[in-house]
């Protein structure tokens, strides 16, 4: 069977932050409590004018200034997103324009909660194995929404990477992929909401605990491989702590989720969580590594890869683009007003 | 008025119970009972079921008809009453099913409590316990179950020196007790500074100061114990039950650190098993706060109005103490279904009264209280039994 892997990778991760315990005083809360609990330091926050189109196009331009790839060979361009700027009228659309790879492209958007991205992986995946396409852009991004006041405040954020998928020129080969599927009700927005509602502890044990173990263990029974012959492990990282814990409980120990592990810096990016996380993991990886990544969408499924880092990542022009760390390291802090500006907190009928 | 036995005890294990149904629940703590029992399910004459809100909480009422569908009795036609008193609807159950096989127009019937919480957002819920309390003149006006504690609980340290930490000491001490008990919600121990630090609920009660939301079920088999010995060798026999109201509100009552229906039913129930206070070995009481546990163990008579804060403190209600409360964790531990706690607090002191508490058995226990309170002390429910 043909290979398939990741060809090339970017990112973007808005610069503007703001800290838990700014979120925390805003709503009468003790900062220390709150950001311990989740393990969240401080978390990315869009500007009024960057939205999932502007951080999508980001990412997927990062992706190509690290390849010698046309865009005209790029045939389909997937972005998976729960923020969406337009609920009719495609994302993939703004992005496939903005680098060039239009008009002869199949193009669509994505929604799985924060696994809508590594779906539109998979679906890259199948396309090229099949030959319909030479290569596929796969994007994972958003600008989550949380009710001001709710849980979710201290964790949504914004940010995305995109993964250029092909057959050739490989960086990282994916061996397999498994996915996990139930109907769990655990997180939505109905049509029309601004905000999504949650179901509380429910979140973790029947949904994201479930889904990702039993996902990532039926991957390994797949590859036959176990938690040790991993170098990285990339979770869904809703908060800081979950990733730690399902690390835990299926057998990897933190030094493997560490460099995958970004909530803490930049909060939930969401669709672009893991995404961003395997671009961190891309960044420092050496050739033969082996990488596992699960990702979490609620309502709810898990995407599982078995990754193997190739020779081919030596020659990757890595610094063409931001690495991961080159976001974290370049930030500006606002306040809790000026955060609700850009949240658009304030608006009135 | 003839005497009555417990004969058999059937608990689902407490807490957030995702897979489980309302009538899953029921269904299994129903049949675990009978099991223990040992009667067949033809011998059934009626059964008792408490539940508060099932309304609220899942969208279904006539819950008498469910129990016994869902249970499997639907067949057998027998009689199935679903009772409601807040959170005492479980002991109110019991207390009408004693009252039947006492009248001697049943002889075995089955008591069940049941309640599923967490199919709703913690708002909701905390909207639903409020109902316990006078929509017109409290709930309405924003007041919450926990607000209406807390008033009780300042007026309480501003009139006798109960302290902050003293309320805490109930929570630490039922945790300890909960970490022994299968059955429970929480099985880890907390420290005073655990519940201090806890976020605020309503001033002075932390989330650590109150009991949580709970999926569960009991059940109970209730027989003529002069039928009892037939069908097990440790009947516990119902020698108390009381039952007493108080005003809806807080403000009709002359003070609110009392829970007179407290007071009265335990007289009542006293009266009837020709007991004191001292003469009763363990007891359950209804911590549906911790301020819930220091009123309970002062009106109940096992310590001096404004003490049962000091009682703590000197762990006079401990697992070794001079009289144990809460042995099972309380509902604080181990959970509080509403509907089921009643049944649950009786099963425990069935468990404790035939020695098979395991690791939390109280020492030569032979005369146990169970002690049930609906919403902020309107109802309260007190049932005394001893070993046959």
């Amino acid at each position: 069977m043909k290979n398939v892997g990741i060809v090339s990778y970017g990112a973007y991760i808005p610069k503007i932050r703001i800290k838990t315990e700014d979120i925390a005083k805003a709503w009468g809360k003790d900062p220390e409590t709150i950001s311990k609990g989740l393990g969240i330091i401080e978390k990315s926050v869009p500007t009024l004018d960057q939205d999932v189109a502007t951080i999508s196009v980001e990412a997927a331009r990062a992706a190509l200034k690290r390849c010698r790839i046309n865009p005209q060979d790029i045939g389909a361009i997937y972005v998976g997103s729960e923020s969406h700027p337009y609920a009719v009228k495609p994302t993939g659309t703004i992005v496939a324009e903005a680098i060039g790879a239009t008009p002869i492209i199949k193009v669509a958007d994505y929604e799985f909660a924060c696994k809508a991205g590594t779906a539109a992986i998979q679906t890259c995946m199948a396309l090229v194995k099949s030959k319909m396409i030479k290569y596929g852009i796969a994007i994972g991004s958003d600008t989550s929404q949380a009710a001001p006041g709710d849980a979710l405040e201290y964790a949504a954020s914004a940010g995305g990477a995109a993964f250029i998928i092909g057959g050739d020129n490989i960086i990282a080969k994916i061996n397999e992929t498994c996915s996990f599927t139930t109907d769990t009700p655990d997180f939505w927005r109905r049509e029309g909401r601004k905000y999504p509602a949650h179901g509380g502890r429910f979140t973790g044990g029947p949904a994201y605990f479930r889904h990702i173990i039993s996902n990532a263990k039926n991957l390994m029974e797949k590859t036959g491989t176990k938690p040790e012959d991993y170098n990285y492990a990339i979770f869904h990282q809703p908060n800081g702590k979950f990733p730690l814990r399902v690390a835990k409980m299926l057998g990897f120990i933190p030094e493997q989720v560490k460099q995958g592990l970004l909530c803490p810096y930049v909060g939930n990016t969401y669709s672009g969580a893991t995404m961003i996380g395997l671009s961190s993991v891309l960044d420092v990886a050496k050739p033969g590594e082996r990488i596992l990544l699960a990702s979490y969408g609620s309502g709810a499924g898990s995407d599982a890869f078995d990754i193997t880092v190739t020779d081919l990542i030596s020659e990757l022009p890595r610094n063409n683009a931001p690495l991961i760390s080159d976001f974290l390291n370049n930030k500006e802090y606002i306040d809790y007003a000026v955060y609700a500006k850009y949240r658009d907190l304030l608006y009135y009928d | 008025m003839r005497d009555v036995a417990v004969i058999g005890i059937g608990l689902t294990k407490f807490g957030e119970l995702w897979d489980k149904s309302f009538r899953n629940l029921i269904a299994e703590a129903g049949s675990k009972a009978i099991l223990d029992s040992g009667i067949s399910g033809k011998e059934i004459d009626a059964l008792y079921v408490g539940s508060m809100s099932a309304g609220r909480f899942i969208g279904q009422e006539h819950v008498g008809a469910l129990v016994a569908d869902s249970s499997g009795f639907a067949h057998m036609h027998i009689p199935s009453i679903r009772v409601e008193s807040a959170d005492a609807s479980g002991g109110l159950a019991f207390r009408q099913g004693y009252f039947s096989v006492a009248s001697g127009m049943n002889d075995i019937v089955v008591i069940g409590g049941v309640e599923k919480m967490t199919d709703v957002i913690g708002a909701e819920a905390t909207d639903t316990l409020a109902t316990s309390l006078d929509q017109e003149w409290e709930a309405f006006f924003g007041s919450t179950l926990a607000g209406t504690y807390a008033m009780i609980a300042t007026k309480h340290m501003h009139d006798y020196g109960t302290t902050r930490e003293q309320l805490a000491q109930v929570a630490v001490k039922n945790h300890a007790n909960g970490a022994l008990n299968p059955y429970a919600q929480f099985k880890r121990p907390i420290s005073l500074e655990n519940v201090l630090k806890a976020p605020m609920e309503a001033y002075p009660l932390t989330m650590m100061d109150c009991s949580p939301v709970s999926d569960g079920a009991a059940a109970l088999v209730l027989c003529a114990a002069e039928k009892a010995k037939k069908y097990t060798d440790k009947p516990i026999k119902i020698i108390g039950s009381g039952q007493a109201s108080d005003t809806l509100p807080l403000h009709g009552r002359k003070n609110i650190c009392i829970f007179e229906s407290t007071v009265y039913a335990a007289k009542m129930a006293y009266k009837q098993a020709g007991i004191k206070p001292k003469d009763v070995d363990v007891v359950e009481v209804h911590d549906s706060y911790t301020i819930g546990e220091i009123l309970a163990i002062e009106d109940l008579g096992f310590v001096k109005k404004g003490e049962g804060g000091k009682a703590v403190e000197n762990k006079i209600t401990t697992f070794d103490g001079e009289i144990p409360v809460n042995p099972s964790g309380g509902l604080k531990a181990k959970g509080h279904p509403l509907g089921a706690t009643g049944v649950a607090q009786i099963a425990e002191i069935v468990m404790q009264l035939r020695g098979e508490a395991d690791k939390r058995q109280i020492k030569n226990a032979k005369i146990g209280l169970a002690h049930n309170v609906g919403g902020a002390g309107a109802t309260c429910l007190v049932h005394i039994l001893e070993a046959m």
